[in-house]
């Protein structure tokens, strides 16, 4: 049953006064209705160098009110894979062990144990905060940094290749449920979580998390910025439920209405766009309308067979 | 009651993972590590030993998946060899810091490149200063023995300690070795103790992000800052030397074997000049003093069984009164001596009187040190020759 209103997720704040991460942080918030979706006290966060680090505080205080532990940039998917096998050699039951890492964490370095932790089918939530760049060390280049932006490491022609589609990738993995989400849309990212908790195996949950300073936003765009994302169709909001794909949320409600925001409406806002060529543009829109397509017509093949 | 099993050190050192009761295995191929974790694999799936076994793609994932399972409570055991030590370089630090028991094989082979698959001690040494006890076997039962005190070592101070012996000379070479009992096993290491904390839902934040300087809780209690920690490290790595030789004491309580500690002798009680040296080469080592003796030099051996930490004053003690010392291994720190050398001569340094002393590298990848060899080079440090040299190199 999906979740209508703000008034039925859970009052409970896992996440205290006093984080580190930046003012209108997309993970922050994504990170705040994850852990309202999950069981207090069962869950364990698996974490590499990243963003996630800085939020969950410096020695000796957190404001998290988490089992978290931190593991080196490469290493989350072992990581994981470790925690629940030691669980379980221990006796210890009921906990949902979720690795958080970023699009760094995921794409590029974490990537050879994401693999090895989805192959061998273990039982964790893998959620990947895509906020398109090495954020937490400066805006440098990641392989899901958009076309056309200005990053630290792409500080004169920005970036010239299209982002990597690493949902494909893990979706090659064939796990029994994969998502997509946005921390504007936090009551289907709410369920999202809500369902991936009891769900046995691998799961991944990709979610679109802009970041103010590295996009080039003020904060207070941080939820418009999300958005846009989704109107233009940059992110779509979707779920994979063994192999069965549907659009959700607002995604779901534009393919029925059909897109009214293009690339160009959703680049505007953002300063690390501010050297994108008119070429650059047509390609970044013709890479989201060719995927929009796909999933369109997955999603009314998929829904057409229930 | 043990049996006498003829066993090589890759199955001695799974069996003794299996007499430690380890819950949770993680390991990639190697060779010449290999048979060590499919012998493993094999009594996780057939049931004789109660256990998860991860079959990672990589030795990083490797080590990183067992510090976790051992944060959450759980008794560890890993193996690798050579470059897959090396790759797990990363998490070597990582485990230290985290302050994990983990027990790890380390079967010695050289490091490539040029690829070499043969024994030297390059590997190991390299990773030094990684903050694991490093503990060198001399044979088979050694290394059964070993890990079995490794485990109460490493838990006893919370620091991983790594079990090392030497690429097919031991690792597939089949020998005679006594097999405890689980029992015999059982008394001497108890059940693993979980201080993860895990069970009561306490929230934690493991390995934080942390300041250089001491900094204060939420309840105004001082807490330490990095250099803090990394003191508490180096400070439980130098006490454990102590701790070192009364597990080995209990062991022979139990097992009536006894390793030496960090270090032991052979021939050493009339000698006058000593062979020092690590692992096999080190009983090679004692072939060449008999042979020493026969001609009437009194030569002794010193086994330094224990690398890291260096038993430098035990070393001093032994080594200051004599006339000369050679030095063999199969290790070199490029751009200076072999690491055992290096760190024998800086604990004699302290010393009043001090022997003349000649180092050797030998044997790297695998090349074959007879000796005959170790005897003549001997014989040249106690003629006058000192001074750093490479064994049986055309160059």
């Amino acid at each position: 049953m999906a979740t209508t209103s703000v008034r039925q997720l859970p009052k409970t704040e896992l996440i205290m006064p006093g984080t580190r991460s930046c003012a209108g942080c997309g993970l922050m918030l994504t990170y705040r209705h994850a852990l309202k979706a999950l069981d207090e006290g069962k869950t364990i966060v698996a974490v590499p160098a990243s963003c996630m680090t800085v939020l969950h505080g410096v020695y000796p205080i957190t404001p998290v009110n988490v089992i978290c532990i931190n593991n080196p940039f490469a290493a989350t998917g072992a990581a994981a894979t470790g925690i629940v096998a030691g669980l379980k050699a221990t006796g210890k039951t009921g906990y949902t062990v979720v690795a958080f890492a970023g699009d760094g964490g995921t794409y590029d370095i974490g990537i050879q144990a994401l693999s090895g932790a989805f192959e061998r089918r273990v039982n964790f939530i893998y959620v990947c905060y895509d906020n398109e760049g090495y954020m937490n060390t400066g805006t440098q280049r990641s392989s899901a940094s958009p076309v056309g932006a200005i990053t630290s490491t792409t500080p004169i022609l920005a970036k010239l290749q299209q982002k990597k589609e690493m949902v494909k990738i893990v979706e090659a993995h064939n796990l029994p449920y994969i998502a997509t989400g946005s921390p504007s849309y936090p009551l289907d990212l709410f369920d999202k979580f809500k369902f991936a908790k009891n769900v046995e195996g691998s799961r991944y949950i990709e979610v679109h998390a802009p970041c103010p300073p590295g996009w080039g936003f003020p904060n207070r765009n941080l939820i418009k910025m999300g958005k846009l994302a989704v109107e233009s169709g940059i992110h779509v909001l979707f779920e994979i439920r063994d192999g069965k794909f549907s659009l959700t949320s607002r995604s779901l409600a534009l393919a029925n209405k059909g897109r009214k925001k293009t690339v160009s409406d959703y680049i505007k806002g953002q300063s690390r766009f501010r050297k994108i060529s008119p070429e650059q543009i047509s390609e970044l829109q013709a890479f989201t309308d060719k995927r929009w397509n796909e999933l369109l017509e997955r999603h009314f093949k998929d829904s057409g067979d229930a | 009651m043990g049996q006498v099993e003829i066993i090589t050190a890759n199955t001695a050192a799974a069996f003794a993972a299996k007499l430690c009761r380890v819950q949770v295995i993680s390991a990639y191929p190697i060779t010449p590590q290999t048979p060590v974790t499919e012998e493993l694999a094999e009594m996780v799936e057939s049931g004789a030993l109660q256990a998860e076994y991860i079959t990672v793609e990589s030795e990083h994932s490797a080590l990183a998946s067992v510090v976790a399972a051992s944060q959450v409570g759980a008794r560890v055991f890993t193996a690798t060899s050579a470059n897959g030590l090396l790759y797990m370089h990363e998490m070597l630090h990582w485990a230290a810091g985290s302050r994990v028991p983990i027990v790890m094989a380390c079967v010695n082979r050289g490091v490539g490149a040029p690829w070499t698959i043969l024994n030297d001690q390059q590997d190991t040494i390299s990773q030094r200063d990684t903050g694991w006890l490093q503990i060198y076997c001399r044979n088979s039962q050694e290394v059964l023995d070993t890990i079995i005190q490794g485990f109460r070592l490493a838990e006893q101070i919370q620091i991983p300690v790594m079990v090392c012996y030497d690429g097919f000379v031991l690792s597939h070479a089949s020998t005679p070795v006594d097999v405890p009992s689980q029992d015999e096993v059982d008394r001497f290491l108890p059940r693993f103790l979980d201080r993860s904390g895990i069970n009561g839902g306490t929230p934690m934040n493991v390995n934080p992000l942390i300041l250089s300087d001491p900094r204060l809780g939420p309840d105004d209690k001082l807490m330490p800052g990095y250099m803090e920690f990394r003191f508490m490290l180096q400070r439980d790595i130098l006490n454990s030397l102590q701790i070192i030789e009364s597990v080995d004491r209990e062991f022979s309580d139990v097992f009536g074997r006894s390793w030496g500690g960090s270090l032991w002798k052979y021939k050493m009680e009339d000698a006058d000049h000593a062979i020092v040296s690590m692992g096999s080469l080190a009983s090679e080592c004692t072939i060449a003093a008999d042979m020493l003796r026969d001609r009437g030099v009194k030569v002794g051996v010193v086994g330094v069984r224990v690398y890291r930490p260096f038993p430098a004053s035990q070393i001093s003690e032994y080594l200051s009164h004599l006339k000369t010392v050679t030095f063999f291994e199969k290790d070199v720190s490029y751009g200076f001596h072999g690491a055992v050398a290096m760190d024998a001569k800086a604990a004699l340094y302290e010393s009043a009187s001090r022997p003349s002393v000649s180092s050797y590298v030998v044997g790297l990848g695998g090349r074959d040190v007879r000796p005959e060899q170790l005897a003549e080079a001997t014989i040249n440090c106690i003629g006058g020759s000192t001074g750093h040299h490479w064994l049986d190199v055309r160059n």
